[in-house]
């Protein structure tokens, strides 16, 4: 338990582009950012002894070489794709917490437009291709090569089984796209969209339509973890780690022979998250949900305890999930209308929320706020953080 | 001109271990799933051990072919180049009379056509003189 005991003192963050790129390498972009978490923590690159990178830029050991953190004594890197950066959160705390370190540096991100794009997924490497041997020998023979393809199936069994709806799907579009409008970084700012648009979309992989799809980005961001008594004397007011967890759904490695085909890594990492906290979903103002897609937002929502299962397509209409709904969801823009970073700038985003440093898209005296991450097959995970 | 087969360009499995016998078995057009001897569950996709009982004792026993859609997704704009010419197509979940599901493809309708629940049965494709595809038909409907 590490409730109140951790919590995020730096957040730094580089621009996002599509075209021509960031011109920089993907190790590059991501110093960039952890530069930016440093300056904003006050912190120099020595006192920083724990890295949780993410699998783009190879060891921590060289990411840590290239920053300047020569008292580097902790170091690991989860392969939960989109989830790994709250996991890595989780784990952040747990390190420093039980003195594994002093001050966690999380970094992550990627050229996701001018690299190596998801939708170019040909590599014949066992090792990059998504979801590895299973993929391999089970779905791509057949054709299913692609995220959106994997995830599209549950979207299409979860639309059979509770009646969610397009336009639910498009909802959550909507709410991010105006989250946008009052974000500049986001790459959709100055690009509103209504529900015809969203209709009127062609289809990527159905149910899913191309305005279901995040933005593939250049970009990166970055946060540091320390203990509460190092936060004292530093910089930024902390935002406290209240509770976090990961978890993986059964069979992780698998999509097709769940026994319960909707449970995600999410479905039991949330309780205990929640547990940890002491709180409950309801007590969020906020949340951030790892949005790939538009149906894992609400895949998320269900499953993390703010809705019951089967009703967050009701959940998310009516602007419910838009600011001043009932539960506002990635004020940035998120991953479909921000930027596609691998889900690390929902963990900005959480913190400027909780800081009120957030302007037009500030949540009104936000004091509890909820991170998710969503990567793989299903992989999950969860912080809930307070100011 | 010359009539030279195309060779086959799609991605295709690795012919090697448990995965392998799979595929030697559909080569046969025979789809066997390996069913635990000790508690005789049925799994897939091919593993070491039974998660259920911890056997590592098992055999491939032939499955009926019957199944249902389990849910499919209609592929519109092909994210691999090798399925670039080849949309729309479906990929689909069958769920098999013996309680596995595997993902294949109906070979015999539109995506448009799929529905969960349609009850499927199984044929085979052989799309090299190594490789066979189990992959799926509308169920006759005299049974
Ligand atoms: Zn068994």
């Amino acid at each position: 338990m590490f409730k109140d005991k951790a919590c995020i003192v730096g957040i730094g963050e580089t621009p996002f582009c599509r075209k021509p790129g960031s011109g920089l390498t993907e190790m590059g972009i991501q110093l960039k950012a952890a530069v930016a978490a440093l300056e904003d923590a006050g912190l120099e690159a020595a006192q920083i002894d724990g890295i949780l990178p993410f699998p783009n830029v190879g060891k921590a050991e060289a990411f840590a070489a290239s920053l300047g953190c020569e008292n580097l004594r902790f170091a690991a890197t989860l392969h939960m794709g989109g989830a790994a950066p709250v996991g890595s959160l989780h784990m952040a705390a747990m390190a420093v917490t039980s003195g594994a370190a002093d001050y966690v540096m999380v970094p992550g991100g990627w050229n996701g437009y001018s690299g190596a794009r998801v939708r170019e997924t040909a590599a014949n490497d066992v090792n990059s291709i998504p979801g590895g041997e299973i993929a391999r020998d089970f779905y791509m023979p057949f054709g299913l090569t692609a995220p959106p393809q994997w995830y599209a199936l549950m979207a299409r069994r979860h639309m059979h089984e509770y009646g969610t709806t397009a336009e639910q799907f498009g909802a959550v579009a909507l709410a991010m796209r105006k989250h946008a409008q009052l974000n500049p970084a986001a790459l959709m700012h100055g690009k509103p969209l209504m529900m015809a648009d969203y209709l009127a979309s062609p289809y990527i992989a159905s149910p899913y339509r191309l305005l279901d799809c995040c933005v593939e980005t250049d970009g990166a961001a970055a946060f540091i973890v320390t203990t509460v008594e190092r936060a004292r004397d530093l910089r930024q007011k902390p935002v406290y780690i209240m509770g976090a967890a990961a978890g993986q759904p059964y069979p992780a490695d698998e999509i097709t022979n769940r026994a319960d085909f909707h449970r995600t890594g999410l479905t039991n990492a949330a309780p205990e998250a929640f547990r940890m906290a002491g709180v409950t979903p309801a007590d969020a103002d906020f949340a951030q949900i790892y949005d790939c897609f538009t149906f894992e937002v609400i895949q998320q929502l269900e499953e993390a305890g703010f809705c019951k299962r089967g009703e967050g397509g009701a959940f998310v209409e009516n602007g419910g999930i838009e600011l001043g709904g009932h539960l506002p969801v990635n004020t940035h823009g998120g991953l479909l209308s921000q930027a596609h970073v691998l889900g690390i700038s929902h963990v900005v985003e959480a913190v400027r929320q909780l800081r009120g440093e957030a302007g037009a898209r500030q949540v009104a005296d936000a004091e509890i706020g909820v991170v998710t991450g969503w990567g793989d097959f299903g992989d999950g995970s969860i912080a809930v953080l307070r100011r | 001109m010359s009539e030279q087969a195309t060779p086959y360009d799609k991605p295709v499995p690795a012919l090697t271990g448990l995965h392998g016998e799979f595929y030697a078995w559909c080569r046969d057009r025979e789809l066997r799933f390996q069913r635990c001897t000790g508690c005789g569950r049925y799994r897939h996709v091919p593993r070491d051990i039974c998660a259920h009982c911890s056997s590592m004792e098992w055999e491939w026993v032939r499955s009926s072919g019957r199944g249902t859609v389990f849910t499919w997704t209609d592929v519109v704009r092909a994210l691999h180049p090798a399925f670039a010419a080849a949309t729309p197509y479906a990929p689909v979940i069958v769920e098999m009379e013996e309680g596995v599901r595997l993902l294949s493809r109906v070979v015999d309708c539109t995506p448009d056509e799929l529905q969960i629940g349609m009850p499927v049965e199984v044929d085979f494709q052989q799309v090299s003189d190594a490789l066979t595809l189990p992959v799926f038909r509308r169920a006759s409907v005299a049974r």
